[in-house]
């Protein structure tokens, strides 16, 4: 491992926490509020540690695939660490265990909360949570490469892959930088629209940008302790449903459509099969929410809010859906382990994971039938490689021990099935509400310690997508060479 | 004439037997003496031993007093870049041989900047000559146009089918997407029908249309289903490529064996509804898992006729209802085959050797006119003619309702950039269009021929 090269970037990550803290001052000094001084002060030591660790370039500036997964993953956890300081501090949390779950989650754009009365919060502190969101949407790595020229070395690549959704990482332009930067102009972008939407539709300043900052990274925290339903407005939550579909779409798409390139947005099987869950399953819940809702009109707008939500894996909510029949339960499950697409700022399994997976499924049904036949899957008219449907299986495998595991691990605190399987459900594809205690009305704040820690690191894992959170557990990726 | 042929390959020797033949002065360039030493030993034929992409070998072959250059080396970019150079050079034609698929597909982009007369791509000429085979059981004869994109069909008109006992406006909901009919025969008599012509039963219809629309236009009228079709293609070669390609697009199953698991690979992610199976095909217990004795066609297509006599006779044994094809690449011992109980062969060698042929005719009959190249229909009582307009002419730029056409004469078809029309009253003819013109007279060798 190149220790030198990961401090290095764990100090550059300190200093944009820092400088993203003083927008939570400003908030503060704003609404007049005395906790503004915990942002200055936490904010402004963070950036002068983070400046001593960048002030000395490291000698070897070559980034190996294992420095950029170790730097990414140490860089979400000092991210956290640091950010959940003046929550603590100010004793808007007083548990510490409570305001580093608090801010896991909304880094890794989770938005399950221990919370139980989030109104009763300071302004500033709240922006804090929602800008989390924002932060880590995109990822803070990916934001870094945008902006501070040769982070990594010549093969910073290695850092995006840590950090970005989906089984491949490519990049459809030479430069790297220019690359990251456009990714983060369509995401600021995109942003900028719903918050105008936002405000159209009756919102205060501060709701518009604190509900566009968590639609924009998939996130899920509100405001509101009714979050999405506090606003009693079917535009406002259609508004917040049409960008969660949207934000959980390949950025890449985005920069098809900017490139103007057409014809290769329709060969993106991804992006129809991901529209195509949308549709289906808003209309299947819709029918089965009918005897729920007065009108076909109203299960609709539920189901599709619901729908885009889980999908995306944001999980705001507009109303209680505990109540709700067993098979649009499943459902919502099922939505809840799918995810959005790679390349997007939403968690979950990923579609693109899920096409591979099923066509390596054809792949060796039809080897059964013809046991030499050589057979080539595509996605988008072009080869998976093997290695990457290799990774893809294993990436399955993992998940699935993920899941069972930390589910034994998280059934220590006595509480029912639905709450334990749906909460780890909830927190490894970074959607947020499971059911039962968990629901979208309920809150993580009844769990043990040790359970919290559990939810902090399936957050983690769901956010990094597996590897490279548990590269770090691997004594052999520490030796030298 | 005075042809340089560039290369003296199997291809290049084959070109320079048979024009030889027929009377033409041959000048053979290649850097390989062996290769030179190759051809057949006549007076007509002259060899330089050098490279045919420089200057100095072609001024040493008089390329500026030559009609025609024929490019086929073993690579495509040497090809193409000797005829840019030979026709900077002076010589009036070139023909390259292109083979890489890519390439082929990118041609139309820039044949005229290379100043190209033709490209051919033996592989695909074969390919489109097996798909005609294959593709339509149920038609008579098939012929194409535009390279490949424009089919000319014969087909008869069974009792019942929806084209009899009407005129042939009457039919125009079925005769749509640029379907054209341009020759009727009837009693050994030969029609070029206008719009109040009489279908018959009993008839033999010839129509003009692009490959898609003629599938379609088969399939509605009840004369083929492709539906539940196999076709076996026994070696994974460039051939297979391309006919896999259009037996797919056709709706027919494909399943191709080739034991070169790196080619295998590659088929696989060309070829996206095709299978393909790793293996030997000679190896019978294979052949019979993959059910060779349940396709409705077999083609060989390997390295080495021995192969595809082997394989082909085995698959006739095991499944007599079978179409099977052998392809054959040795001329000389071809006599052999003739009583071996195999009906189709095909030598892609001979059809590149033809098709090359076919053109020069055309050139020779017709110097310094536009007309390219002429296919027989109706057992030569008529013919298509396809004109490649290049300058401005009588004919051009003029309503085709305001031209005054001379009788039994039907402008079937026009290529515009690639896009295929099919002429109305209002259309006209532009420079850069390929015109194809039917017609019961003989000796039209010009554009303007066709007026009266």
């Amino acid at each position: 491992m190149n220790k030198r090269l990961i401090f290095y970037i764990l100090g550059w990550v300190l200093v944009i926490e820092g400088l993203c803290m003083q927008l939570s001052t400003i908030v503060g000094l704003i609404y007049k509020e005395s906790s503004f001084k915990y942002f200055l002060f936490i904010g402004l030591a963070i950036i002068v540690i983070g400046a001593l660790l960048v002030i000395k370039k490291p000698k070897n500036p070559t980034m190996q695939l294992k420095d950029g997964f170790a730097s990414t993953t140490l860089s979400w956890i000092v991210l956290s660490l640091a950010g959940c300081l003046p929550l603590f501090f100010s004793k808007a949390i007083p548990s510490f265990i409570d305001a580093f779950f608090e801010t896991v989650s909304g880094f890794t754009t989770t938005g399950s909360t221990i919370l139980t009365d989030i109104e009763s919060l300071d302004k500033c502190m709240l922006f804090w949570r929602s800008f989390s969101h924002f932060l880590g949407g995109m990822g803070v790595v990916v934001f870094l490469l945008a902006i501070i020229p040769k982070l990594g070395g010549n093969n910073s690549i290695n850092l995006m892959k840590a950090e970005s959704t989906g089984p491949s990482v490519g990049k459809s332009m030479p430069k790297l930088r220019t690359y990251a930067a456009l990714l983060y102009a369509i995401y600021v972008g995109f942003t900028a629209i719903e918050f105008v939407l936002l405000l159209l539709g009756g919102m205060n300043v501060f709701d518009a940008l604190t509900t566009a900052f968590a639609t924009a990274g998939t996130g899920g925290f509100s405001t509101y302790n009714a979050s999405i339903g506090h606003f009693e407005s079917t535009y406002l939550q259609t508004v917040v449903a049409v960008f969660m579909m949207l934000f959980g779409v390949n950025f890449y798409i985005y920069i098809l459509i900017l490139t103007r390139k057409f014809k290769q947005i329709l060969k993106s099987e991804e992006l129809f099969i991901y529209l195509g869950i949308v549709v289906g399953a808003t209309l299947a819940i819709a029918v089965n929410l009918l005897s729920y809702y007065d009108t076909f009109k109203e299960a609709l707008h539920q189901s599709f809010f619901y729908v885009t939500s889980i999908l995306s894996s944001t999980g705001f909510a507009i109303t209680d859906t505990n109540p709700w029949p067993a098979f649009s339960v499943v459902l919502i499950l099922i939505l809840t382990c799918i995810g959005a697409c790679a390349g997007s700022t939403g968690g979950g399994f990923k579609v693109s994971r899920i096409i591979i997976l099923c066509k390596e499924i054809k792949k060796e049904f039809m080897l059964i039938v013809h046991p030499r036949n050589i057979y080539t899957v595509k996605t988008d008219g072009k080869k998976v490689s093997h290695e990457v449907a290799r990774s893809v299986s294993v990436y399955l495998t993992i998940y699935v021990f993920i899941i069972v595991i930390t589910t034994v691990l998280i059934s220590f605190n006595g509480f029912d099935f639905t709450t334990n399987f749906t909460s780890v459900l909830a927190t490894l594809n970074n959607t947020g509400p499971g059911f039962s205690m968990v629901g979208s009305a309920g809150n993580y704040s009844e769990f043990s310690t040790f359970s919290k820690i559990v939810f902090c690191f399936n957050m983690l894992a769901g956010r990094l997508e597996l590897y490279p959170l548990l590269l770090i557990f691997i004594p052999q990726a520490w030796k030298k060479n | 004439m005075d042809i340089i042929i560039v290369g003296s390959g199997r291809v290049g020797r084959t070109i320079a037997d048979h024009l030889n033949l027929e009377g033409h002065s041959i000048t053979v360039i290649d850097e390989d003496a062996h290769a030179l030493e190759k051809l057949p030993d006549t007076q007509n034929i002259m060899t330089i031993e050098g490279n045919g992409a420089t200057l100095s070998t072609l001024k040493e072959a008089n390329v500026s007093d030559c009609d025609l250059l024929i490019a086929v080396t073993a690579t495509d970019e040497l090809n193409l870049y000797t005829c840019l150079i030979a026709k900077n050079a002076g010589v009036k034609r070139t023909i390259a041989r292109v083979r890489n698929p890519q390439y082929t597909k990118d041609l139309p982009f820039v044949k005229d900047d290379l100043k190209l007369s033709l490209a051919i791509n033996p592989e695909l000429i074969c390919a489109k000559e097996l798909t005609r085979m294959l593709k339509f059981p149920g038609v008579e004869s098939m012929t194409t146009f535009a390279r490949g994109h424009i089919d000319l069909i014969k087909i008869k008109v069974e009792k019942g089918c929806v084209l009899a006992n009407k005129k042939v406006v009457q039919s125009s909901h079925i005769l749509k997407d640029g379907i054209r009919i341009c020759v009727v025969e009837r009693q050994g008599e030969c029609f070029i029908p206008n719009g109040d012509f009489v279908i018959e039963e009993g008839d033999y219809i010839s129509f003009i249309a692009p490959s898609k629309a003629a599938a379609k236009l088969l399939k509605s009228l009840g004369i083929v289903s492709n539906r539940g079709r196999t076709v076996m293609l026994l070696g994974g070669s460039r051939i297979a490529h391309y006919l896999a390609m259009d037996l797919c697009d056709a709706g027919i199953d494909v399943k191709i064996i080739d034991n070169d698991k790196e080619r295998c690979l590659e088929l696989s992610e060309a070829l996206d509804n095709a299978l393909i199976i790793y293996g030997d095909a000679m190896d019978q217990d294979l052949l019979l898992s993959e059910g060779i004795e349940h396709c409705s066609a077999v083609v060989a297509l390997m390295n080495t006729d021995e192969e595809n006599l082997v394989s082909s006779l085995y698959a006739k044994q095991v499944n007599p209802k079978a179409k099977v094809i052998t392809e054959i690449g040795n001329l000389k011992i071809s006599s052999v085959f003739e009583n071996l109980p195999l009906e189709t062969m095909i030598n892609p060698k001979k059809i590149t050797g033809e098709n090359i042929m076919r053109y020069v005719k055309a050139m020779h009959n017709s110097r310094d006119s536009e007309f390219e190249t002429v296919h027989p229909i109706a057992n030569g009582k008529a013919e298509a003619l396809e004109f490649r307009v290049r300058k401005d002419n009588l004919a051009t730029g003029i309503a085709l309702s305001g031209l005054d056409l001379k009788d039994d004469l039907q402008i079937a078809c026009i290529t515009r950039q690639g896009k295929m029309i099919i002429p109305k009253g209002s259309d006209s003819i532009e420079i850069g269009d390929t015109v194809i013109v039917v017609t019961k007279r003989k000796g039209l060798s010009d554009l303007e021929d066709i007026l009266r």
